[in-house]
This record gives structure tokens, C-alpha cells and sequence, in this order.
């Protein structure tokens, strides 16, 4: 062992190194955030939440066409269609498990109408498993809810799809 | 005298003690998951390391022969959960070797720069824990801070954190969006590097450190190769073989890039390997942003990949293909391939028949974990039992891809 490492080693070098840089750290900015009250951006392709959405004239997009529940991996989608008395083919039913739910986003690949679309909520923690098995009610209101962030982020998107 | 000899015979037979056998896990935070361990202990000394796995298991490889080509990525984000985009890569190369189509350049491009993405934020995943399981707490936090931005490209770009579905056969799903890449390039170029030479600085010449990991968990040469291990794994053995660099695919054989080797085989050299190749992937991936084309990112042949959405909604034939592709998907002509790509954990591949229907007659899925948990018992016996802690922190096994 040369003199040099021996003095290094005997003082401590690295492990006062080490300390020196943890300390630096004492004068940087923080980087965590408040979580409730501040949020980490989310980007417009974000799949959260599922939301059925509307035409603007308040008429409901979906045609039940079922290509989401065929493509679903994870079998989470269940659709039952009739006509409707206006003779337009609609849904009766539209069940999402929200367990089941793997979030690929297929779904909204495959609609070809925008009507099913993971929006950008990611806050919808409950207290039973039986609230997260949305049904077509739940799924609309959610899509008026999100609408206009929806909407924006499928424009910002547009260029690419 | 007669008495005092069946004495001394007596104290013989109760000094041999049977081995203490040890439950280690599966719900230990050192063990990775839920790897469970029984260990055969000589007082601290291991004696024996039996890994017991299936925990996690899911079933993935049979769950994949009831869906459809398409349907079947999201199960390679779920198996190695830190390297979701390059268990993707490693599909989709099957899938478009047995369809006879190669990808546009730039989708090899957005696949390699994603791909090394992935390597860099599992590196430093592996490492701060490694550091985390001898002692080190301050590189997980320095090290997640990191990550969280990587993840944040992931989120930009396909939409999840983790649980990517973005490459697909034929390309990726979409474009970058823009600013993506120059902020990809800002966070290669100034942010890493720091953090590396933090980390250099806390951990490669901590005495500590250098205590729990030189000379623990040696594999030689000949072990690594006769245990079927790879990667870094591999690497710390000196041995240099990298995928990458021995059959490259995709556009890795234009990159300028080094294979660090390890000498001493151990978890330290195992560690500096690790180290090495976060900044080998930088520069890969400040190759790809110089060097990365305008085009397309899908193949564009609307049998295999879907039209583009404003196609689609005006001309009858792509609508018809839309609708083929996302409910019964696309056949794939009849045949076998091993497919493997360097994943951050070494050789992933995945091994496919097809029967010419629309979903793959058989996957296989060759996880590198599963050979190096193997290893275990022979690199842990006579070790104290902190030391298989660093040994498993060192192997960088997680059980999503061992169990399946």
C-alpha cells in the first residue's frame, strides 16, 4: 500500500467525500411536491380513467359497434345493443371492470368514433370493488365531467394518430 | 475414568448440530418481490440456498395463446416490470420475423432510443437498491428522482409510466410528440450524467460498500457459461458477449458503443459493469437523437398495422381493415423463430410458433432472471447470510419475468 492511498484511507477520504456531496444537496431546490394540492404534469396520450363521451348536441357517440370489448385483453368490456326507438343502434349496456382493467389503451384505439377514450383522471380510489364496476351511467357522467380536458388533449394529439 | 470418557462422548454428540434452516421471504424487502428462500444455515454461514418461486406466477405464456398478436403485447410490460419497452422489443422482432416485414428507420430509431431509455432507467433502478440492500439509503432517493423523469418520457410518449404497449409489430404506436426528443436529449446530456458521478462518488470507492460486495458472489468464467447466464451477469465474469454487439438487430450495428466487461466476477464488478452501461445507453441514445430520420413509424401496410385515424374514417377499405385488425387481428403466416434482444437483465427472447391462424400456436419466454436465480445456491454457499442479500441485489432478479 502506497503512502498516498494509506493517508487517503486512514482519513476517511471517500466517506468524507461522500458526506461533502450528501450536504451539497442541503442548498438544492427540493424536487418532491405537495401530492394532493400540487401535480406532476401528465401528457394528452395519459390512460386513466375510462369516460364515454358525447357529441356536442348532447347525443352519445358510441354505435355499439363492440370493437373495444373484442379487442380488450383483459375482457373487461361488456356490451349489449338493441335499436333504439329512433331506430339508431345504441347501447343498452356498457360495463367496465375497473379491476379487470389493464389500461393499454386499446380501447380507444380501436373506437372509431372517439366515444371510449381513457381520460386524464387518475384519482378514483374507492372503498369497495364493487364501485369500480362502472356501468354506462357512470361512464357518461364521467365523460361530461372530463369533456373539455378530453377534448383538448385528443387535438393535441391529432397530428399524430 | 470410565465416567469421565462417556462424558466427553456425550459432549461430542450434542456439539453436531443439524444445519438451521431459514424461511427468507417472500415477503422480505431484500428479497426482490417474492422470492422465497429457504436457507440451511451453519450458525451464519449458508450452507444451502433454495430458491422457491411461482408466487408470481400467472400464467403468461398460456394466456398468450388465447389472444391475438395485438392483444398479447401488454403481457410483455407485465413480466420484467423495470424494462417494460424492451420485453416489447423482443415480440414485436418475433412477430415481424415470422410476418417477413422490417419497420421504417425511424420507428428503429424511436425502438432503439427507447430501448436504451429503458436500460438506463432499469441500471439505475438495480444499482440504488443493490445500494439500498447493503446499507446505502441516499442513492434510491437520488436515483428515483432520475427515474421519475425517464418515466416521464415514457408517459409522453405513450401514455403510461410503466406498462408502456408501444411497440408493436411493424413499429411503434405513434410518433414522438414534440419537444420529446429534444428534452430526451437535454436529460441524456446534463442530467444522468450527474447523477452517475454522484452515485461513482458515494458508492465505488465507499469502503462500506466495497466490504459487502468485493469478493462476494464470485462466478468464474466457466460457471457464468455453464449456468446459461447472461448480461451483466455474464459481463462481470469477463466474458464479452452482448447481443447487441454479437447478431445486432435493428439499427444497433450503426451505433458506436463499448461492452464493458467485469474482472473479478463478483457483486462489485457486477456493480461496475452496471455503471459502464448507463453510459454506454447515453451514447446510443445521443446517437439516435443526432441521427434520427423523418417518416414513418408504422409499416404501412394496412393488413398488418391499422390506417392512420383521418384514413380511416374517410375511405370505406382502411375502415374495413380497422375493423378486421381490431377484432379478429391479422394471420401470421405459419412458422417457428427464437427471437432474442439484450435486455437490460440479459438475453430475453421469446420463442414463437405460429400455425398460420391469428393467434400464436405456442410462446415461449426465455427470462434471463430465471437462469441467474439458478445460480444462486452455488454463489451464496459459504457466505454469511448479509451476504446473499448483496448477492441477490447484485443478480438483479424480478419476479414478474422468473414466475411468468
Amino acid at each position: 500500500m502506497s503512502l498516498n492511498s494509506f493517508a487517503r484511507s486512514f482519513l476517511l477520504s471517500e466517506i468524507v467525500k461522500g458526506m461533502a456531496l450528501t450536504f451539497s444537496y442541503m442548498f438544492k431546490p427540493r424536487v418532491t411536491i405537495n401530492y394532493p394540492y400540487e401535480k406532476a404534469p401528465i401528457s394528452p396520450r395519459f390512460r386513466g380513467e375510462h369516460a364515454l363521451r358525447r357529441y356536442p348536441n348532447g347525443e352519445e357517440r358510441c354505435i355499439a359497434c363492440k370493437l373495444c370489448e373484442a379487442v380488450c385483453p383483459a375482457q373487461a368490456i361488456t356490451i349489449e345493443a338493441e335499436p333504439r326507438d329512433d331506430g339508431s343502434r345504441r347501447t343498452t349496456r356498457y360495463d367496465i371492470d375497473m379491476t379487470k382493467c389493464i389500461y393499454c389503451g386499446l380501447c380507444q384505439e380501436a373506437c372509431p368514433v372517439d366515444a371510449i377514450v381513457e381520460g386524464p383522471n387518475f384519482e378514483y380510489a374507492t372503498e369497495t370493488h364493487e364501485e369500480l364496476l362502472y356501468n354506462k351511467e357512470k361512464l357518461l357522467e364521467n365523460g361530461d365531467r372530463w369533456e373539455a380536458q378530453i377534448a383538448a388533449n385528443l387535438l393535441k394529439d391529432e397530428p399524430y394518430r | 475414568m470410565t465416567s469421565g470418557t462417556a462424558q466427553t462422548s456425550e459432549i461430542i454428540e450434542e456439539t453436531h448440530i443439524r444445519p438451521y434452516t431459514l424461511n427468507f421471504g417472500p415477503q422480505h424487502p431484500a428479497a426482490h418481490g417474492v422470492l422465497r428462500l429457504v436457507l440451511e444455515m451453519d450458525g451464519e454461514v449458508v450452507e444451502r440456498a433454495d430458491p422457491h418461486i411461482g408466487l408470481l406466477h400467472r400464467g403468461t405464456e398460456k394466456l398468450i395463446e388465447h389472444k391475438t398478436y395485438t392483444q398479447a403485447i401488454p403481457y410483455f410490460d407485465r413480466l420484467d416490470y423495470v424494462s417494460p419497452m424492451n420485453q416489447e422489443h423482443a415480440f414485436a422482432l418475433a412477430v415481424e420475423k415470422l410476418l417477413g416485414i422490417t419497420p421504417p428507420l425511424r420507428a428503429q430509431y424511436i425502438r432503439v432510443l427507447f430501448s436504451e431509455l429503458t436500460r438506463v432507467l432499469n441500471h439505475i433502478f438495480t444499482i440504488t437498491t443493490f445500494a439500498l440492500d447493503v446499507g446505502a439509503i441516499t442513492p434510491a432517493l437520488w436515483g428515483f428522482e432520475e427515474r421519475e423523469k425517464g418515466m416521464e418520457f415514457y408517459d409522453r410518449v405513450c401514455g403510461a409510466r410503466l406498462h408502456a404497449n408501444y411497440f408493436r409489430p411493424g413499429g411503434v404506436r405513434l410518433d414522438t410528440p414534440e419537444g420529446l426528443l429534444e428534452d430526451m436529449a437535454d436529460w441524456t446530456e446534463n442530467s444522468v450524467p450527474d447523477l452517475i458521478n454522484n452515485l461513482n462518488s458515494l458508492l465505488t470507492e465507499n469502503r462500506i460498500f466495497k466490504q459487502r460486495t468485493v469478493g462476494i458472489g464470485v462466478v468464474s468464467k466457466e460457471e457464468a457459461l455453464d449456468w446459461g447466464f447472461s448480461g451483466p451477469m455474464l459481463r462481470g465474469s469477463n466474458v464479452a458477449w452482448d447481443l447487441r454487439k454479437s447478431q445486432p438487430y435493428e439499427i444497433y450495428d450503426k451505433m458506436d458503443f463499448d461492452i464493458p466487461i467485469g474482472k473479478t466476477g463478483d457483486c462489485y464488478a457486477r456493480y461496475l459493469v452496471r455503471m459502464e452501461e448507463i453510459r454506454q445507453s447515453l451514447r446510443i441514445m445521443k446517437q439516435c437523437l443526432d441521427n434520427i430520420p423523418e417518416g414513418p413509424v408504422m409499416v404501412e401496410d394496412y393488413k398488418v398495422t391499422p390506417p392512420p385515424r383521418a384514413e380511416m374514417k374517410g375511405s370505406m377499405e382502411a375502415l374495413i381493415h380497422h375493423f378486421k385488425l381490431y377484432t379478429e387481428g391479422y394471420h401470421v403466416p405459419a412458422g417457428e423463430t427464437y427471437t432474442a434482444v439484450e435486455a437490460p437483465k440479459g438475453e430475453f427472447g421469446v420463442y414463437l410458433v405460429s400455425d398460420g391462424t391469428n393467434k400464436p400456436y405456442r410462446c415461449h419466454i426465455r427470462a434471463p432472471g430465471f437462469a441467474h436465480l439458478q445460480g444462486l445456491e452455488f454463489m451464496s454457499k459459504g457466505h454469511m447470510l448479509a451476504d446473499t442479500v448483496s448477492i441477490i441485489g447484485s443478480m438483479d432478479i424480478v419476479f414478474g419475468e422468473i414466475d411468468r
